[in-house]
């Protein structure tokens, strides 16, 4: 049987990891990108939520998958070698009567099954947390919250789902679904035309136009923008915890972590931007003085502003009334929508995969699927030369003496990481290999000066590795590339259109 | 025991080529690492004239200035590696560091008396000056550009906008022109050019090249590449006015807002740090506060002129040869350059008295017909006008330094 999984976000890489477990499916993976996880799934908090913030009546799904997502990824961050941490999260009650929206969210922990949660006082609250306002008066405390670096797990999924026979097709834009006497028989691409049965939508902020080409109509998604600033590594006071507040009727406020790769991190907004803003990651002055101006309420102290190195703004994929849709339906027959999948969808993938095989493929349309045999849950991190015990280092330079050229100071890392980012994404099928790739497997441009020093000669490597001009090396694909050819080349057109002219 | 080096120099600029020659030259067993693929650093990729006018008394490009140093380097035949990074640096004693190198040969541990730390500056980028907008292709730090154009031969752009009119923004705004770009604006966010006059003149006047004081860059707007920046007026603090906003269309934005001294290593070993320069506080050797380890070019102070720069390693390497010599710098009575009015920065921080000490100083703003004054000592000097972007540089006088009982203001003051 042949699947298509239109999008590479977190939910389709997910869904791709649990159906390359079974036999008997070629399962395509298809992403409009040049790379996966460039969506949603890349610009977000992070956070492994616990699940105390849904409520199950309301939300049933929401609530159900989060509790179960974060359980499933100790699990699949282990077998992937996904960078995770586990640090647990305060929402704190800033002022007294504010323990009252603590106390409602600790009854919706208990019936989501949260374990370990409570509410704990001012003086616990600074033990467990030295670093959180000294007047806020308690917290809701739920252990069980955890953090990861949402690009390298799509990026870990994926990898995992090629090596168990899934096919990715990067640069291939879904635009019609064919679908003949009430069943998919497939979709059309800018690449032709793809054979599939069953076809899953995963299309992130798209999801609502890859639901219209298979008939099924009648929701639209709207991106809801949070903007973040990022401190350098070195700038504090730190947070051990995730920290945010008491959601109040006006804002659900902002959070204060430090991420798994070990930066302080603010944000997000939450401001709802017309259907048609779907790309509009921008930045803004209110949304970051927004931040800054609550971040600061719920903490001692924030760094100053000279220490920031990076803000950037991610956008949320909302269906109407926050419901996901997962679903599959009778006519047509074998299109399953996985859309609207706003926070917390990260959490919540794992469990969303499995569900989506178990409840609707297995369950609602009734497919029969055994396991493989053979299967391999394991997937290699990417090395992190900068993090080596030092006989290992010694070992890497005299295997690849790349290793022991370091080309982003900031972030330490070497020319043999960027080579080997650089052939993982050729092994999963990357047939443009671009500099936001790189940066995402290796954290090189991560660091203090962003790429000022190291971006030209990372851009070098990728040129001398994929055979192309450095101009034309891209950050993220067609139209953004990084030069715009030799440079004389303004100077030869002005020269030759004057000889036309003439 | 014996150290495997005298002295270890880190970069290989004009600062650490010029320190390494020194320090070989007073017989020192010197090494230098450089992390680039060869010996240089920023000059290499500067085309334009306007170096070594000091030093060796002739207007040459920056390629041709260090092409000088490192044929002397060669010749001398100094230990070196390319391609090499610092990792660590354990300041063991007074009298022996142990650092840890990364080459593409393999891992090094080498011990040394003193270390020159000459790694330069890195150049602040758009989020650290508060540009919001797309995050697009078409961004670059001026010295990026300049990487691009004069070491790889590849163009950026087409329409650039320059952030910053410091003589890096002047002179890529020159060099961008040369090449057939159309450069729209120089947009500068203090009330004067952060530049030279003479590059104002020949940067931008003669390329018909307009500059905006007392103008932000505040957005930048487009899809997949740069397709305008958004331009406010300041106001007196420097904050954008509400309804000044206009448009420029172009594709490039370049980044010229200034360097800050590169020191991850020494950060992580605790070297003090003075929030006005942002490089190590330092005394009359360029010592910072760990015994043996020097400082010198823009890792202590950003300079405006490569001599100041290669007369600070020059220094540095003196001062490591005094150190191998006396096993230590002897422990004195430091005064403090304490800054007065109108000055915004100083190096070094403490002189002693034993000997003449070249001081460095940027004011805060600009003016004219003035004296810098050390009241404590007496000393005034009349200068016809002072600019934050050229840089005060005096001689104290051991004799002079000697009035002072434990602190030197330095104060510019109008003169009358
Ligand atoms: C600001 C913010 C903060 C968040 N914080 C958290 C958090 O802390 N914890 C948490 O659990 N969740 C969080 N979320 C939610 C989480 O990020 C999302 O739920 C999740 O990333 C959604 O993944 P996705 O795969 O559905 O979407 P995406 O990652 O967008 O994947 C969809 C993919 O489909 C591709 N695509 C679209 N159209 C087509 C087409 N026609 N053909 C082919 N490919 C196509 C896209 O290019 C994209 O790569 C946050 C979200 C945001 C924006």
């Amino acid at each position: 049987m042949k699947v298509v999984i239109v999008g590479a976000g977190i939910i389709g890489a997910s869904i791709a990891r649990v159906l390359s477990q079974y036999e008997g499916l070629e399962v395509h993976l298809l992403e409009k990108c040049p790379d996966v996880g460039m969506g949603v799934s890349k610009a977000n908090t992070a956070i492994i939520h616990p699940g105390h913030e849904d409520d199950p009546n309301k939300y049933p799904l929401r609530a159900k998958l989060c509790v179960r997502g974060n359980r499933l990824w100790h699990q699949w961050a282990k077998e992937l070698e996904i960078p995770v941490k586990w640090p647990g999260e305060l929402m704190v009650a800033i002022e007294e009567e504010d323990l009252k929206t603590a106390e409602h969210y600790l009854e919706l922990a208990q019936k989501n099954g949260v374990p370990g949660a409570r509410i704990i006082y001012r003086e616990e609250l600074s033990k467990i947390e030295p670093n959180v306002n000294p007047d806020a008066a308690g917290a809701l405390w739920a252990p069980t919250a955890g953090q990861i670096a949402p690009w390298e797990a799509v990026i870990a999924l994926v990898e995992n789902a090629v090596e168990n026979g899934v096919r990715l097709h990067t640069e291939t834009e879904v635009r019609g679904i064919r679908i003949e006497k009430g069943e998919v028989k497939g979709v059309e691409t800018n690449n032709g035309f793809i054979e599939a049965e069953i076809v899953i939508n995963a299309a992130g902020l798209y999801a609502d136009e890859i639901s219209k080409m298979a008939g099924v109509d009648g929701f639209s998604i709207h991106p809801r923008r949070g903007e973040y600033y990022v401190f350098d590594e070195d700038a504090g006071p730190k947070v051990t915890r995730i920290v945010h507040q008491t959601p109040t009727p006006i804002t659900k406020g902002v959070y204060v972590i430090t991420t798994v790769e070990g930066n302080l991190m603010i944000g997000p907004t939450a401001q709802d931007l017309p259907e048609e803003a779907k790309e509009d990651t921008s930045t803004t002055k209110e949304g970051l003085d927004f931040v800054w101006e609550w971040a600061q309420k719920l903490v001692r102290k924030l760094p100053p502003k000279s220490k920031v190195i990076k803000t950037f703004s991610g956008l949320r994929p909302e269906p109407p009334d926050g419901r996901w849709i997962i679903e599959a339906y009778d006519d047509p027959w074998g299109f399953v929508n996985v859309a609207g999948i706003r926070s917390p969808g990260l959490t919540s993938a794992p469990a969303i995969a499995v569900y989506v095989v178990n409840e609707l493929l297995n369950g609602r349309l009734d497919i029969k699927l055994t396991k493989k045999a053979k299967w391999n849950p394991y997937r290699k991190s990417m090395p992190r030369f900068a993090t080596l015990p030092k006989e290992k280092r010694q070992q890497f330079i005299k295997t690849n003496p790349a290793y022991g050229n370091v080309v982003c100071m900031c972030k330490e890392v070497t020319e043999g990481e960027i080579v080997e980012a650089i052939n993982r994404m050729k092994r999963i099928g990357i047939k443009t290999i671009t500099l936001d790739g790189v940066k995402f497997r290796t954290l090189s441009m991560f660091g203090t000066c962003q790429g000022s020093y190291c971006r030209i000669r990372i851009a070098r490597i990728v040129a001398r590795e994929t055979g192309i001009p450095l101009w034309k090396v891209s950050l993220k694909g067609k139209g953004t590339e990084y030069g715009i050819g030799d440079v004389k080349v303004l100077l030869r057109n002005s020269k030759e259109e004057k000889k036309n002219a003439e | 025991m014996q150290n495997d080096y005298d002295v270890i120099v880190i970069g290989g600029g004009p600062a650490g080529l010029a320190a390494a020659i020194k320090a070989k030259e007073y017989g020192l067993k010197v090494l230098l690492l450089e992390n680039r693929d060869v010996l240089g650093g920023i000059p290499l990729q500067c085309v334009h004239p306007g170096f070594g006018l000091h030093y060796f008394k002739e207007d040459l490009t920056g390629t041709e200035f260090i092409y000088r140093f490192i044929e002397k380097f060669k010749e001398l035949g100094i230990e070196y590696y390319t391609g090499s990074h610092v990792m660590k640096i354990i300041p063991v004693s007074d009298i022996e560091k142990r650092l840890e190198v990364i080459t593409p040969q393999g891992l090094l541990e080498l011990t040394t008396t003193t270390i020159i730390y000459a790694t330069g500056a890195r150049e602040r980028h758009i989020f650290e000056i508060g540009i919001t907008g797309h995050r697009v292709a078409g961004i670059y730090t001026a010295g990026e550009a300049q990487t691009m154009m004069d070491i790889d031969g590849i163009m950026p752009g087409r329409e650039i906008v320059i952030v910053g009119s410091g003589d890096v923004g002047l002179i890529m705004a020159r060099r961008f022109a040369l090449e057939g770009a159309n450069v729209k604006a120089v947009i500068e966010i203090m009330p004067y050019p952060g530049g030279l006059t003479r590059n104002i003149v020949q940067c931008l006047q003669d390329f018909n090249i307009p500059l905006y004081l007392s103008h932000a860059v505040t957005r930048i707007e487009g899809k997949e590449r740069v397709e305008r920046v958004i331009v406010s007026k300041v106001d007196e603090n420097l904050t954008p006015i509400p309804g000044t906003e206009r448009e420029i269309e172009c594709d490039t934005v370049v980044i010229a807002a200034g360097l800050v001294p590169y020191l991850k290593v020494l950060e992580k070993i605790g070297v003090m740090i003075d929030p006005a320069t942002k490089g190590p506080v330092v005394n009359e050797y360029l010592e910072t506060n760990i015994p043996g380890i020097f400082v010198a070019g823009n890792a202590l102070v950003i300079n405006d002129l490569v001599d100041y720069v290669v007369e600070q390693g020059e220094w540095a390497a003196e001062s490591a040869y005094l150190y191998v010599k006396n096993q230590g710098i002897p422990s004195k009575k430091w005064r403090k350059i304490a800054k007065g009015r109108n000055i915004r920065l100083v190096v070094p921080h403490y002189v002693s008295g034993d000997r003449d000490v070249m001081i460095y100083a940027r004011v805060q703003k600009p003016e004219e017909n003035v004296k810098i004054r050390f009241p404590e000592i007496e000393k005034e000097v009349k200068l016809p006008v002072v600019r934050p972007a050229e840089m005060v540089r005096i001689k104290l006088r051991r004799e002079e330094i000697k009035k002072a009982k434990d602190k030197i203001t330095m104060e510019v003051v109008p003169n009358d």
